[in-house]
């Protein structure tokens, strides 16, 4: 089943007198549990792709369709509704609130679904669990190492349970070491059926996922599956391991 | 706002101060106003005041001699043929000295008859009132007000005791009630009153050309009467007892007290209101600097609202957030300067010795004002902040 249906994608940012085509005519289709590594150098496009799929920007010509959606034409609001229901992001620099405790962090978005105080902490909790900072919950990110706020911020993207999970450059702010515990974490997850979108320059790092393609001046110039890695169960479903403890 | 205590205190200085001078100003008001209105209920209500003026020639002041004095049969003839009016009490005064034993003491001495005291509807606190009998036998019998008694007799009870006004021996037969300030501010506790034949008699007024002159006439007139229909007729009345010609120059004051203590008031009352002013300047000068500090926060967490954006907040979202930072800024100056308002004013009342009066509607007041400049000078920043781009707010460093 097609997730993510992008067609004829085209983005633009305007750059002194002229117009530079970030995003340059890109189709892609992605399956629901594909893991999908987007590479590319800097300039390549594959930033604005990852926000276009994120639904941060909005493209300026072609379709995209989440999961039968029409994202292009929607209105903010529903814009805000989609971000906060079938999209998990994560950032190269985590994005943590500062002087906000890792639970609290991770209850943010469940905040904007006005959900009742005692359930956004119960979830929050399992997921902290699950990422083995059950012990961490009260403590700030100041207080945290990068590869534990980046654990924080993995359970901020899944709390809302999306239908995809979408990394820009989630290990580049890591040392390769704990960048690799971050990954294993990814495959765990793809593993259990979630679909995951990464973006990074690191061929170490997309080798992790089951399948590649390469951005270059706004063109997407390679497609294949990393067969050295079958990672992906391909198992159907929507995060329901997640939560299977339920 | 937590982590920036100081920045969001000096933010709600303006507030703060604001609130204050709002509530001190109010205080001060109201406290002049149930002052005037605590004056004319101890001057009694329904009163006026006759007095002469002095006579001019032209433009040459000729002094009080030369006006034709009021008498005591101006008073007879104004309570008698009067409508409406129900005493009208001639008054003598001066000066004097009280001795009683080793004290002394220099204070009024009033010469009044019975009727005084239902004018002034003055009650004697000790001993007994003034009677028609006193007046008569001219009778060397003193009522004290209660500021001369506490300092010519302290703490105790002067009632027969003997005092000599001018070296003439008089006996205490009473004690009045406290009245206070008047409006002009002079103590009308400080006084001794006598019947006004005994001070003819011995002091006052006993010249060989007037031999039953006044210094001023009090009238009372019944609750329901005009005032000004009654002044207008004691005016008539005696311009008719002493022959003043249509056109000459006027020599009697006829004036309503109740009125003078309200002109007091309304200038006391105009000056706070400048205050007022100028408190509701601070306020909005307050609410330019919550303006201020929220655009700065705003500018400072773009991050932190890309971020909020891109896990689902809507623009409602962060529009309520930044307007209730707005609000609590404000809300807590709000009340923080209702504190410090509160304190001031009631320093003023002890140290200035200025009735304050600090009513809940002037607290209730001021605190909502604040919140409101809050929401008007929040809007603005945090329609900034809700309309940020997601994507743009991200990128900022």
């Amino acid at each position: 089943m097609v997730l993510i249906a992008v067609e004829a994608l085209r983005h633009s940012y305007r750059i002194g007198g002229g117009l530079v085509w970030a995003l340059d005519g890109i189709s892609l289709n992605i399956e629901q549990g594909d893991f999908v590594a987007v590479m590319g150098a800097s300039g390549s496009g594959k930033s604005t792709f990852m926000n276009i799929l994120g639904c941060l920007d909005r493209p300026a010509e072609g379709s995209y369709r989440l999961d039968g959606i029409d994202v292009g034409r929607l209105r903010q609001d529903a814009l805000a509704t989609i971000r906060n229901r079938s999209i998990g992001f994560v950032f190269q620099s985590f994005n943590l609130l500062p002087r906000t405790s890792a639970l609290e962090n991770v209850e943010l978005p469940l905040v904007y679904r006005r959900m009742r105080a005692a359930e956004r902490r119960r979830r929050a909790l399992s997921l902290l669990e699950k990422f083995g900072l059950a012990d961490r919950a009260s403590h700030t990110p100041a207080e945290l190492s990068g590869g534990q706020q980046q654990r924080v911020a993995i359970a901020r993207a899944l709390v809302t349970e999306p239908l995809v999970l979408l990394a820009d450059e989630p290990t580049g702010a890591l040392d390769s070491q704990t960048g690799q515990e971050i990954m294993a974490i990814f495959r765990r997850l793809n593993g259990e059926g979630l679909t995951i979108v990464l973006v990074t320059h690191e061929p170490e790092v997309a080798a992790n996922a089951g399948r590649i393609v390469t951005f270059r001046d706004g063109r997407m110039v390679a497609d294949h599956p990393a067969t050295q890695h079958a990672w992906h169960s391909g198992s159907q479903g929507r995060l329901s391991l997640v939560y299977n403890a339920q | 706002m937590r982590a920036h205590r100081l920045r969001s205190a000096l933010t709600m200085l303006g507030i703060i101060i604001g609130v204050a001078a709002v509530v001190v100003m109010m205080s001060i008001g109201n406290g002049a106003r149930e002052r005037v209105a605590a004056q004319i209920r101890s001057l009694g209500t329904n009163l006026i005041s006759v007095t002469p003026g002095s006579a001019r020639m032209g433009s040459v002041q000729l002094g009080s001699g030369a006006a034709p004095r009021l008498s005591e049969g101006d008073a007879v003839a104004i309570e008698s043929e009067i409508p409406g009016v129900i005493v009208a009490v001639p008054l003598l005064y001066s000066r004097a000295q009280f001795t009683v034993g080793n004290s002394n003491w220099q204070g009024v001495l009033r010469g009044v008859t019975p009727s005084y005291f239902i004018a002034r509807e003055w009650a004697v606190m000790a001993g007994r009132e003034m009677i028609w009998e006193d007046d008569r036998r001219a009778a060397n019998v003193v009522l004290l007000g209660t500021t001369m008694r506490e300092k010519l007799f302290g703490h105790a009870d002067p009632v027969g005791a003997l005092l000599r006004i001018r070296d003439v021996p008089f006996t205490v037969i009473g004690v009045l009630e406290r009245k206070g300030q008047s409006v002009w501010g002079d103590d009308q506790d400080d006084v001794a009153l006598v019947p006004i034949t005994a001070a003819r008699r011995q002091f006052v007024g006993t010249s060989r050309a007037n031999p039953w002159q006044v210094h001023n006439i009090t009238v009372k007139f019944a609750e329901g009467v005009s005032a000004e229909d009654t002044m207008a007729a004691v005016h008539d009345l005696l311009r008719q007892r002493h022959r003043l010609q249509p056109g000459q120059e006027e020599t009697i004051m006829v004036s309503n007290l109740a009125e003078a203590a309200e002109v007091e008031e309304t200038a006391t009352r105009a000056v706070s209101l400048l205050l007022l002013t100028v408190a509701s300047v601070s306020l909005v000068v307050g609410g330019i600097g919550i303006m201020n500090i929220m655009l700065v926060t705003v500018t400072e967490r773009t991050r932190e609202i890309g971020l909020r954006l891109a896990v689902g907040a809507r623009q409602r979202d962060i529009l309520t957030q930044f307007l209730v930072e707005a609000i609590t800024l404000a809300l807590m100056g709000g009340i923080l300067g209702v504190s410090i308002g509160i304190m001031a004013a009631a320093a003023i009342g002890t140290f200035a010795q200025w009735p304050v009066v600090i009513d809940l509607s002037a607290v209730l007041l001021a605190v909502s004002f604040a919140a409101c400049v809050g929401v008007f000078f929040g809007y603005y920043p945090a329609r900034k902040a809700a309309r940020l781009q997601p994507i743009e707010a991200l990128r900022t460093e």
